[in-house]
Formats: C-alpha cells, sequence, structure tokens
C-alpha cells in the first residue's frame, strides 16, 4: 500500500512539471490578451525560446545565462508582432500566424548544430527533502526554480490584475481602449509592455522544455503545446487561477496518456492524446454557449486594432 | 506648428493597382530577408539564392515539381478565400485536408483491389464530403453555440492527424506491410492520370484551375458572392440587406472544407499513391499565406500558390545542395507574411516627406 501512496505522489509531481510550460505561456498570453491583443504566435515563440536557451547552455555552459537569453530571445521575437500589429497595423490573427510558421522554420536552422546534443542536469531545490518524506517529497520538492515560479505565477498575475494600478490600466487598455485613451494612457505603449511580457514568458516556457523537462534539442519540440496555451487562456474565461487549474488538467491527461500506454489500456493510444484537444473544444462550446458569461470576461477589444489620429 | 519630417496621413480609399502591387514589394524584401540569413549562416548570400530560387525550376521536371506542389495550395486557398472574404477565421484547413484524404482515402481502399473508370471520382467527391463534414464542426459551434472558430478549427487539426495516425497503424494498415504505418497501395483507377509521361504532375490540377473559374464566378457574378463580400467589409450592413449570416457562414467554410478535401485526395491519389502519416507539409497552413498573398483574388491566387510552392522546391534544393535543414521553407513563407502585412500599411497611409516644404517656409 505504501508503495501506491508513494507512486500516486510521484505522478502528482510529475503532472506538476508537464504543466509548467503551459502555465508559463498561457499566464504570458493571458496578460497580452487582456490588453486587447490576441497574439496567435505562441507556438513559435515558445519554440524560439526552446532552440535559444538550448543554444545558449551549449554555448556559454551557464543555465542562469540560458535561462535570461531564452526569455529575451522571446522578447525580441515578440518584438516583431507588437511593431507589425501595433505600429503598421496588421491584422493580429494573421501576423501572429506569420510569427508562428516563421519560428518553427528559424528554430531549426539555428537548431541544426544542435541535434544530438546532450543537455546538462538542470539543479533541482530539496532532493533531500524529496527522498525523506513519503508522499509529499516528490509532490513538494526536487523541483526546478522554474516550476516554483510558474505555480506562484498565476497569484501574482491574478494579483497584478485586480490589485495594482497597472494591472487596472491594461484591463482598461484592453476593454475599451479609447477611454483609456482619452483618459491620457498610451495605448500603444502599455500593448508593446504587454506583448513583450508574453513573449518573455512563452520564451521561458520554451526553455523549460529544452532545458528542464527533456533536456535536449528536437525541431519543433514544442509539438502544438503554444496551440494548448492558447486555448487554455479562452477555457480560463482569461482568469490567471483558472489558467492553473487548466494547465494541470492538461499536463494530467497528457501524464495519464503516457502511464495508460505503459499499463497497455485498451483504449487507442491515440484518442488518449487527442483528448487535450477534444477536451478544449467542447470547454470552448460550454463557457461560449452563454453569450452573456463570455462577453463578460472576454477583454472587449481583443484582437481589434486600435489607430489614433493624430 | 509640427515640424516633422515625415507625415502620415490615412487614406480615404484604397487604390487598385497599390493593392495588388504590395504582394510584389514583400517577395523582394523576402528575397532580400532571405539573403541576409543565408549570410549569417555562413554562405555566400547570392549562390544561396539561386539554389533556392532558381535551380529547383532550371528544368522541365523541377517545373512539373512547381505545379505539382501549387496544386493543393491553390486549391485550399481558393477555398480560404470564401472563408476570410466573410471575416471567418478558418485556419484548420490542414485538418478538413486529412479528414478529406481519410475519407477518400477509405473509399480507394474499398476498392483497392478492383478497376473502373468511376472509383476516382468516387474518392473526390468522399474528399470532398469528408473536408465539408470536419469544416462543419468549427461552423456549427460557431453559428448555434458562439465559439471561436480559429481555436476549434485548429484544435481539430491535432484531432484529424491522430485519427489519421490511428488508421494507419490499426484497423487500416497493410496486412502484407510488416507493420509498417501505411495502407496498401490504391489501385490505378483510384489514382489522378498523370498529364506527362515521366512527370510527377496529375489531373488535380485541372481541378484546381477549375475551382479558381467556379470562385471567380461565384464571387464576382453571384448574388451569395455579393453577400459574402458584404459581410465581410461589414457586418451590421449585411444584418440590415436582410442576409442570412448564420447560413453564409455554412456555406463558406463548407466550400473551404471541400477545397481542402479535395487537395487532399489529390495528394493521396497523385503523388503519394496510399495513406501513411505525412500526408501533408502543412500545406492547410501554408495555404493561409498563399490566399493573402494572392489578395483572395482567384487570379492572384493562381501567381501567389506559384510563388509560395517554390519556396518548398527550394527548401529542398537548399538542404540538398548546401545541407541547410528544410525547414527554411517556413522561414521564408513566414517573412512573406511579415512584409505582406507589414505593406500594407502603404494601403491605408500616405507617407509624405515634408523637408521641401519646411525650407520654402525658412526662406
Amino acid at each position: 500500500m505504501s508503495l501506491d501512496i508513494s507512486f500516486i505522489g510521484v505522478l502528482i509531481g510529475s503532472i506538476m512539471a508537464s504543466s509548467v510550460p503551459l502555465i508559463l505561456a498561457a499566464s504570458g498570453e493571458l496578460i497580452t490578451e487582456r490588453s486587447g491583443v490576441l497574439n496567435l504566435g505562441v507556438e513559435g515563440m515558445m519554440i524560439i525560446g526552446a532552440i535559444s536557451g538550448f543554444a545558449l547552455m551549449v554555448i556559454t555552459d551557464n543555465l542562469f545565462i540560458a535561462i535570461i537569453g531564452s526569455m529575451l530571445s522571446g522578447v525580441i521575437i515578440s518584438l516583431i508582432f507588437g511593431f507589425l500589429t501595433q505600429s503598421l497595423l496588421t491584422n493580429h490573427v494573421a501576423t501572429g500566424l506569420a510569427l508562428t510558421i516563421f519560428g518553427i522554420g528559424l528554430s531549426a536552422m539555428l537548431g541544426k548544430n544542435f541535434v544530438g546534443i546532450p543537455g546538462k542536469d538542470f539543479p533541482i531545490l530539496f532532493s533531500s527533502l524529496r527522498e525523506s518524506i513519503p508522499f509529499f517529497g516528490p509532490i513538494l520538492f526536487g523541483h526546478s526554480i522554474v516550476l516554483y515560479f510558474a505555480f506562484a505565477l498565476p497569484f501574482l498575475t491574478n494579483y497584478f490584475l485586480k490589485k495594482t494600478k497597472l494591472g487596472l490600466v491594461v484591463r482598461a487598455v484592453g476593454d475599451s481602449p479609447v477611454s483609456a485613451s482619452n483618459q491620457g494612457i498610451n495605448v500603444i505603449l502599455v500593448r508593446y509592455c504587454c506583448i513583450l511580457y508574453g513573449g518573455g514568458m512563452c520564451g521561458l516556457a520554451g526553455a523549460y522544455l529544452s532545458l528542464i523537462y527533456t533536456p535536449q534539442w528536437i525541431e519543433n519540440m514544442t509539438a502544438g503545446r503554444g496551440w494548448i496555451a492558447l486555448a487554455l487562456v479562452v477555457f480560463a474565461t482569461w482568469s490567471p487561477i483558472k489558467v492553473l487549474i487548466g494547465a494541470i488538467i492538461f499536463g494530467g491527461i497528457s501524464i495519464l496518456q503516457l502511464h495508460m500506454q505503459a499499463v497497455g489500456f485498451r483504449i487507442p493510444v491515440q484518442f488518449l492524446i487527442a483528448l487535450p484537444y477534444l477536451m478544449t473544444i467542447i470547454v470552448l462550446v460550454v463557457i461560449s454557449r452563454d453569450s452573456r458569461k463570455i462577453k463578460l470576461n472576454t477583454p472587449t477589444s481583443l484582437g481589434r486594432i486600435f489607430y489614433k489620429e493624430k | 506648428m509640427e515640424d516633422r519630417l515625415i507625415k502620415i496621413e490615412k487614406r480615404n480609399d484604397v487604390p487598385t493597382t497599390l493593392y495588388f502591387f504590395t504582394p510584389f514589394i514583400a517577395i523582394i524584401l523576402t528575397i532580400i530577408g532571405g539573403g541576409i540569413i543565408f549570410y549569417t549562416l555562413g554562405f555566400n548570400p547570392i549562390e544561396a539564392l539561386k539554389f533556392y530560387f532558381i535551380t529547383p525550376i532550371s528544368n522541365l521536371y523541377g517545373f512539373s515539381e512547381l505545379l505539382l506542389k501549387a496544386t493543393p495550395l491553390c486549391l485550399i486557398a481558393i477555398g480560404l478565400s470564401f472563408c476570410f472574404k466573410s471575416n471567418n477565421w478558418n485556419i484548420g484547413a490542414e485538418g478538413q485536408l486529412t479528414f478529406g484524404a481519410i475519407v477518400g482515402g477509405g473509399v480507394a481502399l474499398l476498392f483497392y483491389n478492383q478497376e473502373g473508370f468511376y472509383i476516382l471520382p468516387l474518392i473526390i467527391i468522399a474528399g470532398a464530403i469528408g473536408g465539408m463534414i470536419f469544416a462543419l464542426i468549427p461552423a456549427i459551434l460557431k453559428t448555434y453555440f458562439n465559439t471561436n472558430e480559429i481555436l476549434v478549427s485548429l484544435m481539430l487539426v491535432y484531432v484529424s492527424k491522430l485519427i489519421l495516425d490511428y488508421l494507419v497503424v490499426g484497423p487500416w494498415s497493410n496486412p502484407e506491410g510488416f507493420n509498417f504505418p501505411e495502407t496498401r497501395q490504391f489501385s490505378d483507377s483510384a489514382r489522378m492520370p498523370l498529364l506527362f509521361e515521366g512527370l510527377r504532375i496529375h489531373a488535380g490540377i485541372l481541378i484546381a484551375l477549375a475551382a479558381v473559374f467556379v470562385s471567380w464566378f461565384v464571387l464576382y457574378k453571384t448574388y451569395l458572392g455579393f453577400q459574402i463580400k458584404v459581410s465581410g467589409l461589414s457586418l451590421k450592413t449585411a444584418k440590415y440587406a436582410g442576409f442570412k449570416g448564420k447560413t453564409m457562414i455554412l456555406i463558406v467554410f463548407m466550400i473551404s472544407g471541400a477545397c481542402a478535401g479535395m487537395a487532399g485526395v489529390g495528394e493521396i491519389t497523385g503523388p503519394i499513391g496510399q495513406l501513411h502519416r505525412m500526408i501533408s507539409p502543412d500545406y492547410g497552413f501554408t495555404a493561409i499565406i498563399v490566399a493573402f498573398l494572392g489578395r483572395l483574388n482567384p487570379f492572384g491566387i493562381i501567381f501567389a500558390s506559384l510563388v509560395v510552392s517554390l519556396t518548398y522546391l527550394g527548401a529542398e534544393t537548399t538542404q540538398i545542395f548546401l545541407q541547410i535543414p528544410q525547414y527554411t521553407g517556413q522561414v521564408f513563407q513566414g517573412m512573406i507574411l511579415f512584409f505582406l502585412l507589414a505593406s500594407d500599411y502603404l494601403l491605408f497611409f500616405k507617407i509624405k516627406f515634408q523637408n521641401f516644404n519646411k525650407n520654402e517656409l525658412r526662406h
């Protein structure tokens, strides 16, 4: 029996680990969308973060530089999106798609010489406590610092949006850019900042994959997680805490699917892998059906171009 | 007085010539951008660009390959143009292509040991219906449940690819295939006729060309096309004019899905000849770029599909000659769309250089 309990502990720990990239990317995108910008380039920004983090780790042999560098590269690549949508007033959907296609291609080009290089062990915290406490050890301890940060991030994001003046500014810009602008808020500047922040978080999410979760570089290694993160934001009706819950559910499905395969469960593997995508659709239908509910939560100006006559 | 050198003014109407000219600016900027990327990777940019854009189409075989890859791109983009013109963001054409190929491929497998003139038309119709059904899912959810079609159509891409994966490793896998993830070879009657001996270009291109003319006719000569365009420009106007918005959303998604489904069938009955995991190198996503580059205009889309098809071929050639990963294709495709969207700025805004006026003022 004790074996079962410790196994469940390990299982929960691995579910947490698999949800980290989703939490990071979705929390970043949530801020971007709350400011009224729909950036469909999450997948592209994540994969750029993954390759630049891994490349920097190989070149500098310093994990701190690698993590910071991956965030910076996410910021830089999202700057393209910001410049196009905010300064040149391009369509958010098309620009985001271009960013994803471009990011996947560029990462494979940059990563050409990094395929097959083994990664480095990422330092984990409290590893002794992990072994000594039976059930809670593997859940609470022995994780990387990025995981702890990721699990704190939704709460910080919630606090930022609800309790700080800046958070209010972001929400105002997203819900009513015209009145925000009339109040003297620089709408374009706020949106630029939110886009760059989202880019940084997506870069970190990518680096988590290539440095910590599966420490190596594989072409297209984000494997659609960016799109799931995007769906998660809608799933969570733009609420940071629900992003955390959703990410754990999605991470849980992907881990359970692995275990069910190992046990030789009779349901086809492909169906289990498809579950997160199908669930996203079902949840979208459930929350969207009530148009009042979705209107109440959706940033009113999401995806719309803001132009101020000078 | 404002004292700026450059003044930006909003245009009142978009000049048509400029509207069709900016895609060319985007292509030129992409070539320059590609040269810079090749240079930073340590290659001679002129030579690399030559490998990319000239070498692939320097012989007849290459030209046939260009048309071969342009065929699905053109067909899907034609379908997407109906959606995009009416402001419906169907970005799941890749899924509709895959599902069309599954349904069409299923019919082909039914007749695997039979010959007959009726087999290929049946497969094409089945593929179109398959794509249509798959496109109806986001359309129905959008019209009756108010659900975002971008996310639903995209999620369904993964679902359709997993269904295909399940079928080719499971129930539909070739019994004599040593457990390879692929189905039986289709019979000869289930294959697209080749147009020229020794070249891979097949009759699917005729379907694509037919789609171009039909879409031109529907969009520019019929009441339905008028409704589609008006609701793309202004939903309020469309409602005021009494157009049935919901029915129209279903129709444009069905057209788009049918085109993507037929493109999928064209691939499996054309160059591939069976079902396996990799039936499309993301044609469904790339076709979105084709639709925009072609300005959602049927004839513009023909031109755009050739340009984007060349990025696929160029990526293959540079991989062979310069060992650059094949993903360069996507870098070029992404750049084309970036530059195209950026150059749209010129459509909506006039840029005036004012330094002459300023000098005059000083005198």
